[in-house]
């Protein structure tokens, strides 16, 4: 990148601008204190913690099974992965056994709220730079998952699904049929939308060459998921650190290609997003028919009967966000003594003071949009 | 490499910084610990030795260990697909540990949350400010020790529990339809 030149920058006539926490783009409370000259900043400095809820101090102060409905509000927007990953950790520490069917249900409702989740991510990116029409077409989806979601959890945002040895509810009668009739109709919506908005050509112009990371950085800042796919780093929790059921089903992990420019750039994390949808998809389908070929009914929670762990487990899952990982200290008591999530889009968050240099004001919003942040994961 | 190799190769590297390598009876990652005044060396050491490589700092941890204040550093190999755990003790009544961000980089935020909820202070930071809590906030919330305040500039920072508000509720309500009064206006007190 050619080194900027700001005009008034000896003058002192740079602005300091405040942008948040309330401002619709900053995809929840998130602040901003810009520098700028004109149009063109020099620098973004984030400004975070306004939805701090100190969740981790909580989980020292309820215990193992009762902290589970507070995991869904590290992550609203795909709420079902933060279950899982605090469920693991917690097997892990205690050495718990949960049924496959169990495993089933979890990774079911895992990639149905993964795609739900890259419904908001893709559908708001869109609306943020501009383009309106995408968001109420991903909504409907994400509404038809909630629905989906709903009959078997009975929530629609914050499920408290998952539990300690496996999950709460086993499926009620006929919802596979709704499950697979929603894939069928699904993918025809993932072409729909490629046409609509992917392959677009003023999208492409805005996105493509926007604030490009390349593949060392992204590793160096602890990207994780989408985000370091999307700048060619080969690597998936699911695949390549196997939990549940991920090593028996068949799926491909989508890379960024730099099909539009160069490799990592905000058109590359966009559209590493669209393939996942196709891919969860594909898990969606197999599990489906092995659980009803190797599981009965009713076999879905081996639920513990004492629960004082002593020891400590680090574990990490896929969430809709990449790896999130639950570090988990067990005293012998029937608290954590010390829990911490690891997200994704705390990490993510630090690399925009640095990669916002030189960046136009409108693209701010489209690389906070690309890098898929959420306030409540970064602030937990 | 399986953590026993990695801990016995930083052993060989580093023989009186590098000590208490941990594992079963509970602990299911296998972990080592590290002297706080050569983190940085050690740090640098895993993440460019060719046979270990750990190019991605997963996870950093502040834990309030009572005597000592723990900062657990879990490390990902990319190149090797293999983890480790190092753990660095600092006294609780001068927790100053040096900071890591010039290893990788997104310790950067970590150690700033770290800091901010545990009070280890990362020295070499290159921005250690608080990053959740506010700037004027008093104490670090994760240490077993904290005594949270009772008001926050002018703000309280605990209120009733509606368990506890019902029986005044009841008690309140039964009192205005004694008088013939409307039972839904709130007691005084809990406006």
């Amino acid at each position: 990148m050619p080194e900027i030149i700001f005009a008034n920058q000896d003058s002192g006539e740079e602005m300091l601008l405040n942008m948040g926490p309330q401002h619709p783009s900053t995809h929840g409370v998130i602040r901003f204190i810009v520098r700028t000259d004109g149009e063109i900043m020099s620098e973004a400095i984030p400004d975070v913690g306004y939805l701090h809820r100190s969740i981790e101090k909580i989980a020292e102060k309820c215990t193992y099974e009762g902290f589970m409905p507070y995991t869904d509000r590290v992550d609203y927007v795909a709420a079902m992965t933060a279950n899982e990953c605090w469920a693991m950790a917690v097997e892990k520490l205690a050495d718990i056994e949960v049924p496959r069917r169990g495993y089933y249900l979890r990774a079911l409702s895992s990639e149905l709220c993964r795609i739900s989740s890259h419904c908001i991510a893709l559908g708001a990116m869109a609306m943020d730079i501009g383009a309106i029409t995408p968001f109420p077409y991903t909504l409907r989806e994400r509404e038809y998952i909630n629905d989906l979601l709903e009959q078997i959890c009975g929530a629609r945002l914050t499920f408290n699904y998952h539990r300690i040895g496996g999950v709460g509810w086993d499926m009620p009668l006929g919802w596979d049929d709704k499950v697979l009739r929603w894939c069928d109709h699904f993918d025809g919506v993932v072409g729909e939308f490629d046409r609509l908005i992917t392959n677009n050509e003023l999208f492409i112009k805005r996105l493509a060459n926007l604030c490009v990371v390349p593949r060392d950085e992204a590793i160096d800042w602890g990207f994780v998921g989408p985000n370091l796919r999307a700048s060619g780093v080969d690597f998936d929790v699911r695949r390549d650190v196997p939990y549940s059921i991920y090593p028996s089903v068949k799926f491909d992990v989508p890379l960024g290609k730099g099909l539009m420019g160069a490799v990592g750039d905000c058109w590359d994390r966009f559209w590493v997003r669209v393939r996942e949808w196709e891919q969860s998809v594909k898990i969606i389908r197999q599990a489906l028919a092995q659980m009803n070929a190797e599981t009965k009914p009713g076999d879905f929670w081996n639920k513990p009967k004492k629960l004082k762990p002593k020891g400590e487990a680090y574990v990490r899952v896929e969430a809709a966000r990449g790896d999130m990982g639950c570090y988990v200290i067990g005293d012998g008591s029937t608290n954590a003594y010390r829990a911490k999530f690891r997200t994704g889009s705390f990490n993510a968050m630090g690399i925009i003071r640095k990669k916002s240099h030189g960046v136009m004001v409108a693209d701010l919003v489209a690389l906070i949009a690309s890098l898929d942040v959420v306030a409540p994961e970064i602030d937990r | 490499m399986t953590p026993k190799d990695i801990f016995e190769r930083l052993q060989t590297k580093f023989p009186d910084a590098i000590s208490a390598y941990t594992e079963g009876e509970g602990v299911k990652d296998a972990f080592c610990k590290a002297a706080a005044a050569r983190i940085v060396e050690i740090m640098t050491f895993l993440r460019d030795d060719p046979q270990s490589r750990f190019d991605f700092l997963q996870s950093l941890s502040g834990v309030d260990n009572k005597e000592v204040l723990t900062t657990v550093y879990h490390l990902w190999s990319y190149p090797h697909r293999h983890s480790f755990v190092v753990k660095c003790d600092v006294p609780r009544d001068e927790p100053v540990c040096p900071s890591v961000a010039g290893v990788w980089s997104t310790a950067d935020w970590l150690e700033r949350e770290s800091y901010d909820l545990l009070g280890i202070r990362y020295s070499g930071h290159p921005d250690l400010r608080r990053i959740m809590l506010p700037d004027d906030w008093e104490g670090h919330p994760l240490r077993k020790d904290y005594k949270e305040k009772d008001a926050y500039r002018g703000m309280p920072t605990t209120r009733y529990s509606p368990l506890e508000l019902l029986p005044i509720y009841d008690a309140h309500a039964v009192e205005q339809l004694k008088q013939g009064g409307a039972p839904a206006t709130p007691p005084a007190e809990t406006k």
